[in-house]
């Protein structure tokens, strides 16, 4: 076994928003620790804060208390640009995350110029092979694509960098499932060749145990507690609500064994 | 059985291109009545745009035909866009697959859909703000207060979601088109979503046209499931029989799901065969 050590970690990381006297505390003294080339997804209901850690770890939200760490050092609020290339983040949403007027292959380009990365076109080749995107993509505008294909041109973005860390952002629920199986795969087979560290968010409890070794339930802003995937499969939790909160998707496998069985 | 809400007979949608053009949806025929239909299917496989042609909101460049396209008595193909816009206002509302695209990013949550409200209500702006609190609650916004002065980047992707179910309903619809509707919804909420479209549903007779690509979700929810592939529809089948599915291509969306219960190693990522491009296709079981 290669030695662990924390690659990713939040000590206390607490996030409010609103106006002064009305502020409200989406993300509520948080701490987790990743492992290098270790998967941990956050699960929790809708509007518990998922996307807002992933969005100050990402370096888009600088306003938070607490501290985040890479490697153990304690990232500066404004990242450095060595930063963005190490970590790469895909959306939730596929519309808004890339430029209406610019072609796919601007869109991969980009961040090989800013990064000072070589064989640019050779790499836009191999990555949109590599996320199911023949070259007749290459010039296409985002209109013009899909919302899978959307999401698709996303991952290649993320990926073209070759980073260290991926912070997903339910990165597969705009997908059907057919594309979704096969990036689902890619992320896994990735992840062993690169060594890469995901923090992935997802609503789908199925996705997050295939992808990842364990996760935090949140609530209200707050992890309540970490579970391995073999607990998530077996619904095996320490807190009444997590267990209200598996229990709700055990019914729907339930519905899904009637539809294969 | 009732007339149906929505008769489409041999639908194709083209997109002309400087170099070449290309058929998106390729001779679809379908009906809706006061039911629930899911339509599922690949990525780029033609639902979005066989769903948006029912309100002639394709993208430029897009162009429609058909031997019929009717809503009721009314014919789509030769609807003016005058009588379009009455359909959408009143008729037929569309839920967005981007949410975020659908809300007017400068203007808060509150304030547009007390301005949807009273379009189509005749009330006093108070009251119009109380049933905007009130539609909130109801599709399971916590703390309505402080969403409802919230502009649209401020909330989170599922609240997003459950923000243009609520502006919706407002109009009362015949027909709802639902485009992934639930996809970024956590498992609790997403069935508390679907029970308000449920109640919708059953309660006043709505029709409603639900596209998705979560197959469990509209196997249990959907009364029929529309399998769209390459922009055709490969089988038209019961939701409660979708497990007992013909078609190669819907068996293989089927097995390609992670599920909980059984950890592998590799998804079965589904094969397409070019035959099926112009291959036989299934209604309710039997070749059709
Ligand atoms: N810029 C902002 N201004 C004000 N409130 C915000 C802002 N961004 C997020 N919030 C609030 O923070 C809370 C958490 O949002 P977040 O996007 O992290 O939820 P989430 O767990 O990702 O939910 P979902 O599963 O629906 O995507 C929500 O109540 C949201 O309204
Ligand atoms: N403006 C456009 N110009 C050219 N082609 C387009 C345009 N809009 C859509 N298409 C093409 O039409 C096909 C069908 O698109 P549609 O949006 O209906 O797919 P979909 O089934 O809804 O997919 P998804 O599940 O990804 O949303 C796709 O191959 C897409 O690339
Ligand atoms: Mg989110
Ligand atoms: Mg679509």
């Amino acid at each position: 076994m290669k030695p662990t050590r924390p690659l990713i970690e939040a000590v206390g990381l607490s996030i409010s928003f609103g106006p002064k006297h009305a502020r409200t505390r989406v993300v509520d003294d948080v701490s987790f620790r990743i492992n290098e080339g270790e998967a941990y997804g956050l699960i929790g209901e809708s509007g518990c804060g998922k996307s807002t850690i992933l969005r100050a770890l990402s370096g888009l939200n600088g306003d938070y208390d607490g501290a985040l760490t890479l490697a153990d050092k304690e990232l500066p609020k404004t990242r450095s640009k060595d930063f963005f290339r190490r970590v790469q983040m895909v959306f939730q949403d596929p519309y808004g995350s890339l430029h209406p007027r610019k072609i796919v292959e601007k869109v991969l380009a980009e961040p090989l110029a800013i990064h000072g990365i070589d064989r640019a076109s050779e790499r836009i080749t191999e990555t949109l092979d590599a996320v199911g995107l023949g070259p007749s993509f290459r010039y296409r505008y985002p209109h013009e694509l899909s919302g899978g294909q959307r999401q698709r041109v996303a991952i290649a973005r993320a990926l073209i960098t070759d980073p260290e860390i991926l912070l997903l952002d339910e990165p597969t629920s705009a997908l059907d499932v057919s594309v979704q199986a096969e990036i689902l795969n890619l992320l896994r087979r990735l992840r062993i060749e690169r060594n890469l560290t995901y923090l992935m968010v997802s609503h789908d409890l199925a996705v997050i145990a295939h992808i990842c070794e364990r996760a935090g339930m949140m609530y209200k802003g707050k992890i309540i507690e970490e579970l391995t995937s073999h607990q998530i499969r077996q619904s095996q939790a320490g807190q009444d609500y997590t267990r209200e909160f598996l229990q709700a998707t055990i019914e729907a496998v339930a519905r899904r064994d009637e539809a294969v069985a | 059985m009732d007339k149906p809400l929505i008769d489409v007979k041999d639908l194709r949608i083209r997109f002309h291109g400087a170099q070449r053009s290309h058929d998106a949806v390729r001779g679809v025929s379908f009906t809706i009545g006061r039911e629930k239909v899911g339509i599922v299917g690949e990525s780029g496989s033609g639902k979005s745009l066989t769903g948006r042609s029912l309100l002639k909101l394709t993208p430029k460049g897009a162009k429609i035909s058909a031997t019929h396209m009717r809503f009721k008595d009314i014919d789509l193909l030769s609807a003016s866009e005058r009588e379009m816009r009455k359909i959408r206002g009143n008729h037929i509302s569309m839920i967005l697959q981007d949410p975020k695209y659908s809300l007017n990013p400068l203007m808060r949550i509150g304030n547009q859909i007390v301005e949807a409200y009273r379009l189509h209500h005749k009330t006093r702006p108070a009251e119009a703000k109380e049933k905007a609190l009130a539609m909130l609650e109801a599709v399971q916004i916590r703390d309505p207060d402080r969403v409802f002065k919230l502009f649209p980047h401020e909330v989170s992707g599922g609240m997003g979601q459950r923000i243009m179910i609520a502006m919706m309903l407002i109009p009362e619809p015949d027909l709802i088109i639902a485009d992934e509707p639930t996809s970024a919804l956590d498992v609790t909420v997403r069935r508390q979503v679907l029970t308000i479209l449920d109640e919708l549903v059953t309660r006043r007779g709505t029709g409603l046209m639900f596209i998705s690509h979560d197959l469990n979700l509209v196997a249990s929810f959907c009364d029929r499931v529309l399998v769209m592939y390459a922009g055709r529809i490969m089988e038209d089948l019961p939701a409660s029989e979708l497990h007992n599915a013909r078609h190669p291509y819907t068996q293989s969306l089927l097995e390609s799901l992670p599920r909980l219960d059984v950890a592998v190693e590799n998804l079965t990522v589904p094969v397409r065969d070019p035959s099926w491009l112009d291959g036989p296709v299934y209604r309710n079981g039997e070749l059709a």
